[in-house]
Parts: C-alpha cells; sequence; structure tokens
C-alpha cells in the first residue's frame, strides 16, 4: 500500500507515550530509525530489501496478527463502553420501561422534565458538593499527609499502610463502617460528640447530614490513595532544587508554596481529573449508607441513573441523567485539559 | 526509581566531597536539621493520621467480634469484654454466605484472568508488532479510561439481557473484561524490554506467539503480577455492575449480599451486618498486606506515567 510512496513523507517524529511512529513500520523504507529499529546491520538489510514483495506482504501480516491480537480488548470495549455511551444518547430521547415491545420516541422530552423538576436541581448540587468536597478534601489531605509521610519519621511506613488500606476495601464494607460509626447510639460519632457534650446528630437519616456523611466516608475512602500518590510524587522530586532553595534560605511553608506545589503540578492535575470522575461515579457507599435518601437529599446522578432505571424503570429519564452526567464530565475534563496545557509545569 | 535517583544523588554528593551531612533521610533532603519541636509537632500529624485511620478498622473489626452486650453499651466499649465467633455464624445464617463467596471467587478469578489475558495480547501488539495504524487504536483504548462506567449500565444490561445472560456468570463477567488500565501497565513495562533479545529470538525462527510466552510474558511477569493484584482488588470489590444483574440470592456476589443483609438485619443487628462487612473486606486486606509495595507502585506508576 503506502509502502510505496516515496521514503521521505513516512518519516515522522517519534511521540512519546504514545506507540511510536518509527516502530509502527519497520517494513517501511524511510522508517530506518537507528535507536528503535536495532543494530546497523538490520537497517542495511532493509535498505537492500526494500519494497520488496516479501517485505509487503510481511506489513500486511504484522497488521493481520496486530489487528488479531488487540481485537479482544478492541471489541469488549466497544461493545460495552463505546457503543452502550452512545446508544444511551439515543436512548434518552425515548419513553420506555424495559418492557414494552418498542420504545416511544419523546423528542428532548425528558431532559425539558428534568431541567424543570426542582429535585433534579437538587440531585446536580448534591452531586456537585460531594465531588467537590471530596475531591479537593482528598488532594489538600493528600498534599499535607504525603508532606508528613515523606519526613521519614518513625511510624510513616505504617501510618501509610493503614491510610491506603481503606482504598482496598469494598466500597460496600466502608459503607457498612461508616454506617455503624455514625450510629447516633452506639456509633463513634455519639463518643466524638459527647467530648463537646452534644448528641451526635442522626448522620443518615435526616435530610440535613446525609449527604455530608457519604461525602465524608467516601473521601475517607479515598484519601488514603491521593496521599500515597503525593508521597510518591514527592519523593520524586529533583533534590538539587531543593538544596539550592535552601541555600537560598527558603524553608516552610514558603518552599511548599513556591517549589514543592508547582512541581507536584502534574500529579494534582491527574489527581483532580480521575477524582472527579470516579466521585461522579461513586455508588457502593451511597448505595449501602442512605440510597440516596431520606428523599434525595443524598441523591447525586449516579444514584438516580440507578433508581430511575432499575427501581422506577423509567429508561428515558435515567438515560437523560446518564447523558447529563457524560457531559459533564466531558466538559469538565475538555476544561481541565485546556487549562493543564497553559499552566500544569511539565517541566522535569 | 526513587532509590536510583537517590543512590546518584549520593554518588555526586561523594564524589564533589560536598557532602556535608549524611544522607539519613533517603527522603527528600531539606536542609538543616529541624528543630525538636518540630519534630515534635510532625510526630503528633502522624500519630493523628494513624488514627484517623486506624480506629475506624479497629472498630469495625473488633465490633464483629463483640459480644451483643458489648456493641450496644454506652459508654463505648474499646476493648472487647470478649472475643466471640457468634456475629460470623450469625451472619452466615442470615444469608448465605458460603454462596456469596463461590460467586465472588469464581467471578473475580475468571475475570482477572480474561482481562490480564486481553490486556497481555493488546500491549504486546502496541509494543511489539509493527502496525501503520497503531496511535488510533491506542487512544481509542485508552480514552475509555475517561468515560464513565456509569453512563454504560443500562445499555449494557439491554445488551446482557439480549444475549440472555441476566443473572449469570457470564453476565457478571464479560461486560467487565475490556482493559485499558492494565493494558497500559503492561505497555509501560513492556516499553522497557530490550528489543535485541527478541530479535535474537526471531532470528533463530521463533515467531511471535512463541516470542511472546517464552520471552515477554516471563520478562514482564512482575508487572503482570502487580497488574493481576490491581484487576482482582476491583473485581472482588465491584458492586454496581453485579447488583444490577444477578436477581436472585444465589447468584449474588459478596458485597451485594452485605447490601441485602443489611435491608434484612435493619439497625437492630449490627453485630452480624459488621460481620459481614468483615467477611467481604478481609480477604482484600490480607491480600493488601502482603503485596502492599506491588499494589501501590502499581497505582503510582499508573498516576505518574
Amino acid at each position: 500500500m503506502s509502502t510505496a510512496v516515496s521514503p521521505r513523507s513516512a518519516r515522522r517524529p517519534a511521540a512519546d507515550g504514545t506507540p511510536d511512529a518509527d516502530t509502527a513500520d519497520p517494513g517501511d523504507p524511510g522508517s530506518g530509525t537507528p535507536n528503535r529499529g536495532g543494530t546497523g546491520s538490520r537497517t542495511l538489510r532493509s535498505e537492500a530489501r526494500r519494497r520488496s514483495p516479501q517485505r509487503r506482504r510481511r506489513a500486511r501480516r504484522d497488521a493481520l496478527l496486530f489487528a488479531a491480537l488487540i481485537a479482544p480488548n478492541l471489541l469488549a470495549i466497544i461493545v460495552f463502553s463505546y457503543y452502550p455511551a452512545l446508544y444511551n444518547i439515543a436512548l434518552s430521547l425515548f419513553e420506555w420501561d424495559f418492557v414494552a415491545p418498542t420504545p416511544e420516541w419523546v423528542g428532548f422530552e425528558n431532559y425539558a422534565d428534568l431541567f424543570t423538576d426542582p429535585q433534579f436541581g437538587q440531585v446536580l448540587l448534591n452531586t456537585l458538593i460531594f465531588t467537590g468536597v471530596s475531591v479537593v478534601g482528598s488532594i489538600i489531605g493528600g498534599l499535607a499527609l504525603g508532606s508528613l509521610l515523606a519526613t521519614k519519621l518513625p511510624l510513616t511506613g505504617f501510618a501509610q499502610t493503614m491510610a491506603f488500606a481503606p482504598h482496598m476495601l469494598p466500597g460496600a464494607a466502608v459503607g457498612i463502617l461508616w454506617l455503624f460509626m455514625f450510629d447516633p447510639n452506639y456509633g463513634l460519632s455519639r463518643w466524638l460528640f459527647s467530648l463537646f457534650g452534644v448528641g451526635s446528630p442522626a448522620w443518615t437519616t435526616t435530610s440535613d447530614w446525609s449527604l455530608w456523611a457519604i461525602t465524608i466516608a467516601y473521601t475517607w475512602q479515598r484519601l488514603g490513595f491521593v496521599t500515597v500518590i503525593c508521597y510518591t510524587a514527592i519523593l520524586d522530586l529533583p533534590k538539587d532544587l531543593y538544596e539550592a532553595a535552601a541555600l537560598d534560605g527558603a524553608r516552610g511553608w514558603k518552599l511548599f508554596r513556591h517549589l514543592t506545589l508547582p512541581l507536584l503540578s502534574p500529579i494534582t492535575f491527574f489527581l483532580s481529573i480521575t477524582g472527579i470522575i470516579s466521585a461522579a461515579q461513586a455508588f457502593d457507599i451511597i448505595s449501602i449508607m442512605t440510597s440516596g435518601g431520606p428523599g434525595v437529599s443524598s441523591s447525586t446522578l449516579s444514584w438516580m441513573v440507578y433508581e430511575e432505571a432499575f427501581q422506577k424503570f423509567d429508561i428515558g429519564t435515567a438515560s437523560a441523567a446518564a447523558t447529563v452526567l457524560l457531559v459533564i464530565l466531558l466538559i469538565i475534563t475538555y476544561i481541565q485539559v485546556r487549562v493543564g496545557e497553559k499552566q500544569v509545569n511539565y517541566d522535569q | 526509581m526513587s532509590t536510583l535517583t537517590t543512590d546518584s544523588q549520593k554518588l555526586a554528593e561523594a564524589a564533589e566531597g560536598t557532602s556535608t551531612r549524611q544522607a539519613t533521610n533517603r527522603g527528600r533532603a531539606r536542609g538543616p536539621r529541624r528543630p525538636a519541636w518540630q519534630t515534635g509537632l510532625l510526630m503528633i500529624g502522624i500519630l493523628a493520621t494513624i488514627a484517623v485511620f486506624l480506629v475506624p478498622q479497629y472498630w469495625l473489626f473488633s465490633s464483629a467480634l463483640k459480644p451483643r452486650t458489648d456493641i450496644y453499651s454506652w459508654p463505648l466499649q474499646w476493648i472487647p469484654s470478649s472475643l466471640t465467633l457468634d456475629n460470623i455464624r450469625g451472619a452466615w445464617e442470615a444469608a448465605p454466605f458460603d454462596r456469596f463467596f463461590l460467586n465472588s471467587f469464581i467471578t473475580t478469578t475468571v475475570g482477572t484472568a480474561l482481562e490480564i489475558s486481553l490486556a497481555i495480547l493488546c500491549a504486546y501488539a502496541f509494543v511489539f508488532v509493527p502496525f501503520r495504524f497503531k496511535k488510533v487504536a491506542f487512544v481509542l483504548i485508552i480514552a475509555s479510561l475517561m468515560l464513565p462506567g456509569h453512563v454504560t449500565l443500562i445499555v449494557n444490561y439491554i445488551t446482557v439481557a439480549n444475549l440472555g445472560w441476566l443473572n449469570s456468570y457470564a453476565g457478571i463477567i464479560l461486560p467487565g473484561i475490556a482493559s485499558a488500565f492494565a493494558m497500559f501497565l503492561l505497555y509501560q513495562y513492556m516499553r522497557t524490554i530490550d528489543k535485541d533479545i527478541l530479535q535474537a529470538a526471531e532470528i533463530d525462527g521463533a515467531g511471535h506467539i512463541r516470542r511472546l510466552l517464552t520471552i515477554v510474558v516471563p520478562l514482564s511477569s512482575p508487572m503482570i503480577l502487580t497488574a493481576t493484584l490491581i484487576v482482582m482488588v476491583g473485581k472482588w470489590n465491584e458492586y454496581v455492575w453485579p447488583l444490577i444483574v444477578t436477581s436472585t440470592a444465589d447468584m449474588r456476589t459478596l458485597p451485594i449480599g452485605l447490601l441485602f443483609l443489611r435491608s434484612q438485619e435493619g439497625y437492630s443487628n449490627w453485630g452480624v451486618i459488621l460481620a459481614g462487612a468483615v467477611m467481604v473486606a478481609l480477604p482484600m486486606l490480607i491480600l493488601f498486606f502482603l503485596a502492599q509495595k506491588r499494589i501501590i507502585g502499581g497505582l503510582a506508576a499508573g498516576a505518574m506515567k
């Protein structure tokens, strides 16, 4: 095919992080890049055999092999990720209950219903609070704890293990654990509040507190992960910069604010994107602790999608809500990538 | 990686003869030694951190082993008056936990084996098989990480229902076998394998399949193990999909069983519910304590790119 095209046009700069253009095609006469192509003798051989039919047949065989190797995974991703995400958008334009033989076309009615429903506003606000507090809280906490662990004082290893363990636990177990801790009569919450001489709020059963109950439990589970990532990143920081800064007399907070934070920005950037995506999908803790209640006081978009689809069998509303979730996350990812391109310090 | 830079740092310091202080803290050097009061404050911070994470976990495990009177008591009974397995037994009687264990075990092991196999094949193709449009396929796979899984629930349910897999192991396992994160980890690792070895094998007449099985897989085994552990934890903890796709008690996995145990027992029988939570959590905790370095290292490698 294009193997016959002029060698120069096939020469492409190697991209980093993604599959390199030069490994992409050793059969291509133009891409005899020495560092990838291996030994010099091989380059010579490929020069000698350029454009030979065997070479071309070989490239075709490689392409077939490549397709066969990635097919199972790619197929699974297309069938169970991309196709459902797109088909879900289509479903949001219909009224359906899983049972009726054909869904009924209603256009944008589901969206109109959603955005005129004050309860949906509450759900959006809950999602925003839950996601915002858990992401910001876990990153601030993670930076602080990560720096603390990086001092390598006694017990920091143990603290790291203990902090990370909740991240390994099933969300269902973490939910049960916090449900019990929040029990106003026999939970740790009663003890903690009694230290201040007040009674514990009924965390999971009153609408004033339920959202905070799930937010705290979720942040607690996530914090250890963020801490360990920050800690690893802090240990990887270039030490010569710190020695130079120490010579200049920079210490403590100033050092952290003007050197550590900027150097860590790629990591905090990564943590905020993945944090938002996973918080917006948090489900197990909510399901176990409050089931979105009382009322919709702790209902987030992810809970609402489940509730509308699999408890109320209102597929149109559920898929419309899921589409809203998708659009919000795509917008946030897009903004973050754009902002990230400008501000994040990718040097080093 | 960090040890490497630390070592070269030390070497450089030694070579220049500028190393006035011993590199006692292998972490980041922070200039002059900190005064004692600062160390004290930091130690308090560390102890507080431990408390925040340890106390709830201690509370869960100790309460699961407490007699009922200890749980329902005020002031709180920090140390159980006696240890009992009554709660575990109670949970086992209230719900078919043996069945939950079996279901969780089957779906986790089969699902992990499938996902890791797909990831190995895929990563091998990206690293070692030449192909013109690799980049497109790669982006397509990695971008799926950004796709919120919740958006796919409804349609996946419809797909699985149409395939007749509702309430079956196939239905629980198959939608989860697509691999992006594990594939990425393996891809990054395989890129570091010396291509000359493979070339030598190729000259000796070893085809791709043989090179994959006899060279690449053994050389990548540390990362394969790491990826397997991470994937396994994810599958064991999987919640929303098994909740949707199973409809009878005998097909539930452990986390879903826990939800039903909670709804069934209400708040009047904490001991039994907590015992259930311990049974769900313990296998993952044990796994974590055994392979802590590997799991954290793998997740950190995924984050650092």
